[in-house]
């Protein structure tokens, strides 16, 4: 391939405007012959006479550039002729227009900016009703689901239980117990901070033992959970609903909600009290190393201390929470998982989706706990 | 068969995964201009052969020549004279169909905004979609048309050889028909050469001039009739069978 850059010379006799072409008009050289294929249109000349001779060779980028002179002259009254265009060119250059005549008829509407800027709010809120509602229904069907496998425990499957079970529970106990273990090392030293202003560092046993089992350690393990259990549900289930595995279920009698949903639901609601559980431990034993270490007190004083806070009132306010929290982590990232539409591209969105609502609905959650304790009393 | 018109040369070319052996000692040769259609039993490695000569798989052993230019050390500019349709149209899912055709034009070529626009439109004309298919993102299209777009993002350079991987899998009759026939369009008022990879037995009658057919980890190349005659049983059944007397007789061959 010699490669040689294309060029255009424009040479004015009387009316007539006589442009030659010439060199490579490949879509690696347009770029260069662009702006001067656009200015013939503003020579004023009437009648044009495109010498193509020089050309040595042409793609459709090329052929786009000498078509669309001729069009946008035509359409300002200019006649243009091609000279000497080799019959493989002009076959090009035909391809072209039609292909452009093709699209000519339609005229692209614009959008006004504030008619669409209205109309993507309307539709994020009226989505955003739809979702609550299908939430909402979601929640019933699998309350109801739940209920007649209860009626009938053969429903249940337990190995499936079981398997999500270690999933989502055993193979999690490394990372929660870790987290957790490090968050009670920060709590101590935060509070151990605060409290010996007042020589009362000793209380930094009674300040970790309600944070962590009130609060922090069902919360963290929570927000764990729902960013490594609920993101699998909905991939895994999305992945199966693009295979068309979950329509093939529905087709042969089975309840999708009873085979792929209640599991992992229950699984959560068995896991997450009993991670929770271990969250506190870790987070307590983690609180009192630190203390320990950096805090005038011996061990003795200061498990004897934690003891006296940890009571079983503090126990049940972190674990009564736990269930909940793993209800709605569950059902959201099922309920998002069965959303996926007929392609993957939805997947990834969903996946996220699915880890933001939960956590917003574990901390909503929380909140109202907090509001229904302090308004009792507990 | 001179130099010059011989695009891909393919010599001595061994695919290995693992232990198992895909291609051995396979030679293929490709003229300019010219339709080949690739076929074979599933997990002979049609797809493999396609990845590999568009430098997808690193060969074991054995060299690929395109446009006169070993494959291993392919400059950019061979490189974007090779357009690819995967079998799904592999559009990237977060641009446009218009942006996906700028894409190729963006990384390797400096052009105004304005004409790379007008390209885009022009080659989404070019393969019949409408010109309202060019804001739209790929999951809003059809089967058919992310094929379309998908053929229109490797028209974007204006490339030399059209690699196509099963162009009509998952279309209708009617849309495999007319996709055969923009196929063969294209072909000839642009001059391509193209390495189609099919199981589409309509395809290789209406569109392909030779076929390259993979058996024994080696391909066997001819036109149509000299593999109606050929009595490799591999051969034998898949030009003789039920299916491929339909699609012969409807062609008239």
């Amino acid at each position: 391939m010699a490669e040689s850059p294309g060029w255009v010379k424009s040479t004015i006799e009387g009316e007539r405007l006589i442009v030659s072409a010439g060199g490579d008009w490949t879509v690696d050289g347009v770029g260069a012959l662009d702006r001067e294929m656009r200015n013939l249109a503003g020579s004023g000349s009437t009648r044009v006479t495109l010498d193509t001779s020089g050309i040595a060779s042409l793609d459709t980028a090329g052929a786009w550039l000498l078509y669309r002179a001729r069009r946008d002259l035509a359409a300002i009254g200019v006649t243009m002729q091609f000279s000497a265009l080799d019959p493989r060119h002009a076959a090009l250059v035909e391809l072209v227009e039609q292909a452009d005549a093709a699209h000519a008829e339609t005229v692209r509407p614009q959008p006004n900016p504030l008619a669409a800027l209205v109309n993507r709010i309307g539709q994020t809120v009226c989505e955003a009703a739809d979702e609550l509602a299908h939430l909402v229904n979601f929640f019933g069907l699998t309350i109801v689901t739940l209920g007649k496998c209860i009626l009938q425990p053969r429903r249940l499957r337990i190995v499936s239980l079981v398997n999500q079970m270690e999933q989502t529970g055993l193979n999690a106990l490394g990372i929660v117990g870790l987290l957790l273990f490090l968050i009670g090392v920060v709590l101590a030293f935060q509070g151990a901070e605060q409290l010996r202003r007042f020589a009362a560092e000793i209380f930094t046993a009674d300040g970790l033992a309600v944070m962590v089992l009130r609060e922090i350690g069902v919360l963290i393990a929570a927000i764990l959970i729902a960013g490594r259990s609920g993101s699998a549900f909905t991939a895994e289930i999305g992945m199966m609903k693009v295979n068309e595995e979950v329509d093939a279920l529905s087709v042969i009698g089975l309840d999708p909600i009873e085979v792929l949903v209640l599991p992992r639901i229950n699984a959560l609601l068995i896991t997450l009290p009993l991670l929770t559980f271990f969250a506190n431990v870790a987070a307590l034993t983690g609180g009192t190393l630190m203390a320990v270490a950096t805090l005038d007190v011996t061990y003795t004083q200061f498990v004897r201390q934690l003891a006296d806070a940890l009571t079983l009132k503090n126990l049940m306010v972190g674990m009564i929470k736990a269930p909940v929290f793993a209800f709605l982590i569950g059902m959201v990232g099922c309920y998002e998982g069965l959303k996926v539409g007929g392609s993957a591209e939805s997947i990834g969105r969903l996946t996220t989706q699915s880890v933001v609502e939960s956590i917003v609905l574990v901390i909503l959650a929380d909140a109202l706990f907090s509001i229904i304790f302090s308004t009792l009393g507990i | 068969m001179s130099e010059q018109d011989t695009v891909i040369t393919v010599t001595g070319l061994r695919t290995q995964f693992g232990t198992a052996v895909i291609h051995d000692d396979l030679d293929l040769s490709v003229r300019r201009g010219e339709v080949l259609g690739v076929v074979g039993g599933s997990g002979t490695g049609k797809s493999v052969l396609l990845r590999t000569i568009i430098g997808l798989n690193k060969p074991r052993a054995g060299t690929i020549e395109m446009l006169g230019q070993d494959t291993r050390e392919m400059t950019s500019l061979v490189q974007r004279r090779c357009g690819v349709l995967f079998q799904s149209g592999a559009l990237f899912s977060s641009l446009t169909v218009a942006e996906n055709i700028e894409v190729p034009m963006r990384e390797h070529l400096r052009l105004p905004h304005a004409l790379m626009e007008e390209l885009a439109a022009l080659k989404i004309a070019m393969v019949g979609l409408p010109p309202d298919a060019g804001p739209k993102y790929p999951s809003e299209l059809s089967g058919g048309m992310k094929k379309r777009a998908g053929l229109a993002r490797a028209l974007a350079l204006d490339p030399a050889i059209l690699f196509l991987d099963k162009p009509t899998a998952g279309l209708d009759p009617i849309g495999a028909a007319a996709f055969d026939n923009l196929i063969r369009d294209l072909q000839q008022s642009l001059g391509l050469t193209v390495f189609m990879v099919t199981h589409d037995l309509d395809s290789l009658a209406a569109i392909c001039d030779r076929i390259a057919v993979l058996v024994d980890k080696r391909v066997r190349l001819g036109t149509m009739a000299e593999h109606m005659r050929d009595s490799h049983p591999w051969i034998q059944e898949y030009f003789h069978g039920p299916r491929a007397r339909v699609a012969l007789n409807g062609s008239g061959t």
